[in-house]
């Protein structure tokens, strides 16, 4: 395999493309060039979370009888807690960010790579040294913890493998600290001429406020958990009340980082989300400042709501009151861009290709999400369905149906830049609206499930519960097929679909303006940006 | 349908749906221009399709401030309601009957003023204010009671209270919502409310041999507390008569109130604070006291809240 005579058929540009610089598995795993180094996160974060959907699946299935059915407790506890912890940790934590930002941060302001290329590889080996530690814990039998390891359960009580998993969760941490911090140097140190900070993509904002997220939160969950394995293993007493610790220390720095993180979640995607408005609209952002500042005023004031876990914790009343307030003032510059997306599309030219299909579905599930974040916020309703499934219902709204949508959407609009291809766009339709189905099927019976007053976490349940629980599981089975659906019709494309061309949907941007794959160091001359962003052409005057 | 809203046994939980109810319009409300704006914008400014699209705006500072403000100030109103009743619900009536919680993994024990004792499932009169006080044995715990809408994590190493007054008499159900390991889905059972005077009859035919506090004076005496703190003590020890509610100096100049997390310290970590003026010998008893006999003490020293030491026999 090691020499091929060149392939006639190419062109010029395909032939310098990033994926033909060099075909050995060496290359890859060598590679420092941002766009090989984001095709090696694609493939990682894929495995993981098929992993994770299979646990989900277990979960699923054992639920669709009040009864155990396939698990013993013990084992269904070891599902759940191994479904969150790579769903979190090891597929939406890095799914955006180190896909499409790595892949696009370069191409979207006029660089030929990130800030530290080397730095780059070494995040993804660290990720992969993470998830590793994260698979052996699953052969080792997992863990019954929880993706948020409580103590004292987690340090003194449960069984399972506790220090392992925590390592693993440790050890991507630093992968997602090298991250940000490449991409925040990246930002502010390589624009190209002309690159402002008013003429960035929002994308780019977005991203810019996930990265200051995570090199100011993750160091604090590294922490908690070397604590935490501290006590487990040395009966070092921090939260251990018996060893005089305090319980309730582990859950303010758990949420400390753990609010945030929901951000680190989802800011990724309400970048993609403008990027694909603005596209399928073919009309600028509306509010374009509002847009990016509330992308940066999201990441700040999401480190001041963490209390917002603990309602019933113990917590001050006080204390409770202050949180409350503080988690709805985090919700209006969510506001201000669901409302700025919708003016948007006011006098647009919208095409009803998949990846506008896929941004509506995410608008409306994450409103739902966000809406009934701010029930949750509500105090006295709080006290009734915190620990619900009213609460799982609300977080898969906003991790599942938000960013899991803008994930997909993101893959339809970028892929034929990533492959140089295109692919069918009537089975994005239908995979696009599938999906939308599939989840709300799933998770909208959760919240009545919820405030009925079924518990979290629980295997076994009233049977006044069942019905709610096969409809949400049928819908478990919808949405399954759905995330399948696109991986079929999108390899297929791999092979057969039509050259892509380097804007095949017209749209603004510098990484439309190179080939399908880009060329290897992206741009021959670096560019110089004269125009403002998503610089569509509108009647601004009467013809 | 049954299976779409729960039920309820108190007007507290009345006044949560309601809550709730007016909640949901507001978000309906905000968010129902958002979902038909989408949707007929798609249709009507769909590519290909002709329409005016003249003189289109991309910024208007208005336009940005009410839509981030209007929504703003009618979450605020819904905000002081909600904060109100949880403000509310965190009021411990001073006439309340107490019932004490020991949380263990999986089981709920309960103890009756009269000293009456049952795990899992929990009886109370209706129309009377309940003060549960609340410990855990080992992980945190949460004592969820669907029907009155209310729910207090138990956690251990510190007393939690949960209050209410229960109105309709019934069968409900008890759940611990808080993860807690193994068996965490099937650590539940009954809350039972019940007319004053089935209460009353309830309590006489439950087996019990002493009060809680009789309980506790008789720990008082086996485990050695009455050898330093009764009348013929020996050892120089503050006397437990008429300590409870009250403040008490501590060593380092501070003043606490003797409540029941401060007499449970005192027996559990004796070290943590120590009355001033006395020297710090009295020996820790989490070897020897679980949760439950550290109620009945405590119990048992409430008992003698308006007692003097003169007194004593
Ligand atoms: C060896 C003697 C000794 C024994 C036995 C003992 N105590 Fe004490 N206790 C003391 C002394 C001395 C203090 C005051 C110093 C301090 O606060 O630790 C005290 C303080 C207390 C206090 C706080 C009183 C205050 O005024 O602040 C309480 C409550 C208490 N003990 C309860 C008990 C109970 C209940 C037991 C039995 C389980 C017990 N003690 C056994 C010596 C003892
Ligand atoms: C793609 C991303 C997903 C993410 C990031 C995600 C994340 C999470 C997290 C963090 C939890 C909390 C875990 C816990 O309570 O310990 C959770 C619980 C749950 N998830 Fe997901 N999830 C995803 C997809 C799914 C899917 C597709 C399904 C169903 C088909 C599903 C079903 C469930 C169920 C049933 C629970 C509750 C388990 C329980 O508490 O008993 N999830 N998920
Ligand atoms: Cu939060
Ligand atoms: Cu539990």
């Amino acid at each position: 395999m090691s020499t091929t005579a060149e392939p006639p058929a190419e062109t010029e540009e395909e032939r310098v493309s990033y994926f033909r610089s060099g075909t050995s598995l060496r290359s890859w795993l060598l590679t420092t060039d941002h766009k090989r180094i984001a095709i090696l996160y694609l493939l990682s974060i894929t495995f993981f979370f098929f992993v994770g959907g299979l646990a989900a699946a277990l979960v699923r299935a054992d639920l669709m009888t009040p009864a155990p059915d396939l698990m013993t407790n013990e084992g269904y506890n070891r599902a759940f807690s191994l479904h969150g912890i790579i769903m979190v940790w090891f597929f939406l934590i890095p799914s955006i960010p180190n896909t499409f930002g790595n892949f696009l941060i370069p191409l979207m302001i006029g660089a030929r790579d990130v800030a530290f290329p080397r730095l780059n590889l070494l995040s993804w080996y660290i990720y992969m040294a993470g998830g590793l530690f994260a698979l052996a814990t699953l052969v080792l039998g997992g863990v019954d913890t929880g993706w948020t390891f409580y103590t004292p359960l987690s340090s003194m009580y449960a069984n399972g493998s506790v220090v392992l998993v925590a390592t693993a969760v440790f050890v991507t941490g630093f992968s997602s600290i090298l991250t940000g911090l490449n991409f925040i140097v990246t930002i502010h140190k390589l624009r190209c001429p002309g690159m402002t900070w008013g003429r960035l993509p929002l994308f780019i904002w977005s991203h810019y406020a996930t990265s200051i997220i995570l090199v100011l939160a993750t160091p604090v969950l590294a922490i908690t958990l070397a604590l935490i394995a501290a006590e487990r293993l040395f009966g070092l007493g921090v939260f251990n009340p018996a060893l005089g610790g305090d319980p309730l220390l582990f859950q303010h720095l758990f949420w400390f980082y753990s609010h945030p993180a929901v951000y680190i979640m989802v800011l990724p995607a309400l970048g993609v989300i403008s990027e694909l408005v603005a596209a399928s609209a073919r009309k600028p952002v509306f509010g374009y400042e509002f847009v990016a500042g509330s992308s940066i005023a999201i990441a700040v004031i999401g480190f001041l709501v963490w209390g917002h876990h603990m309602f019933v914790s113990g917590q001050s009343v006080y204390a409770s009151a202050i949180f409350s307030f503080l988690s709805l003032v985090v919700a209006v510059p969510s506001g201000i861009k669901v409302y700025n997306w919708t003016a948007t599309l006011w006098k647009g030219h919208i095409a009803l290709d998949p990846p506008f299909l896929f941004a509506m579905g995410f608008i409306g599930l994450f409103v739902v999400g966000g809406l009934t974040g701010l029930v949750l916020t509500m105090l006295a309703v709080d006290v009734h369905v915190h620990d619900t499934y009213f609460v799982v219902a609300h977080f898969h709204y906003i991790m599942v149906g938000g960013t899991v949508s803008a994930f997909f959407g993101a893959l339809h609009f970028w892929w034929p830049k990533i492959t140089g291809r295109l692919y069918p766009l009537a089975w994005g339709r239908v995979a696009a609206l599938l999906i939308f189905i599939g989840f709300n099927l799933t998770f909208f019976p959760q919240f009545l499930l919820g405030y009925m007053g079924m518990p979290r976490r629980y295997h076994v349940y009233p049977p006044e519960f069942q019905v709610l629980n096969v409809l949400s599981s049928s819908g478990a089975g919808v949405l399954g097929a759905a995330y399948l659906l696109p991986f079929v019709y999108l390899l297929w494309s791999l092979r057969n679909g039509a050259p892509a061309g380097p804007n095949p949907w017209g749209a603004t941007g510098l990484e439309w303006t190179v080939a399908s794959p880009p060329p290897e160091h992206n741009f021959a001359e670096i560019p110089e940006v004269t125009r403002p962003p998503y610089d569509y052409e509108i009647e601004r005057h009467d013809a | 349908m049954s299976w779409l809203w729960p039920v309820d046994a108190s007007a507290y939980a009345d006044h949560v749906d309601l809550l709730l109810g007016g909640f949901t319009v507001l978000i309906v409300a905000l968010s129902a221009p958002v979902f038909i704006l989408m949707a007929v914008f798609a249709v009507k400014y769909r590519r290909g399709r002709v329409a005016d699209r003249r003189h289109p705006v991309d910024n208007s500072v208005g336009l940005e401030t009410s839509w981030a403000l209007i929504p703003f100030i009618l979450l605020l109103g819904f905000y002081v309601w909600a904060t109100w009743l949880f403000v509310d619900l965190h009021r411990t009536p001073a006439d309340a009957l107490e019932i004490d919680v020991v949380a263990k993994q999986w089981m709920w024990k309960f103890q009756h003023p009269g000293g009456q004792r049952e795990i899992n499932t929990l009886h109370v009169p209706v129309g009377t204010p309940v003060t549960l006080r609340m410990a855990s044995q080992d992980v945190i715990h949460s004592l969820f009671i669907p029907a009155l809408r209310i729910k207090q994590d138990v956690v251990p190493g510190r007393y939690t209270t949960l209050s209410f007054t229960a109105d309709r008499p019934g069968t409900w159900h008890l759940a611990c919502a808080e993860f807690c390991g193994v068996d965490h889905s099937v650590m539940g059972g009954s809350f039972v409310t019940m007319t004053p005077d089935d209460y009353a009859a309830w309590l006489r035919t439950a087996d019990t041999d002493a009060t809680l506090a009789e309980a506790g004076a008789a720990l008082f005496r086996s485990h050695g507390c009455s050898g330093c703190h009764g009348p013929s003590a020996t050892v120089h020890a503050p006397p437990l008569e008429g300590l409870y509610g009250r403040p008490v100096p501590l060593e380092g100049g501070e003043v606490v109130t003797a409540d029941a997390q401060y007499i449970r310290d005192s027996i559990l970590l004796p070290r943590s604070q120590i009355a001033a003026g006395y020297p710090p010998i009295m020996p820790t008893f989490a070897n020897q006291l679980g949760e439950e006999d550290v109620l009945r003490l405590v119990a048992y020293i409430q008992s003698l809240a308006d007692a003097r030491p003169e007194d004593r026999p």
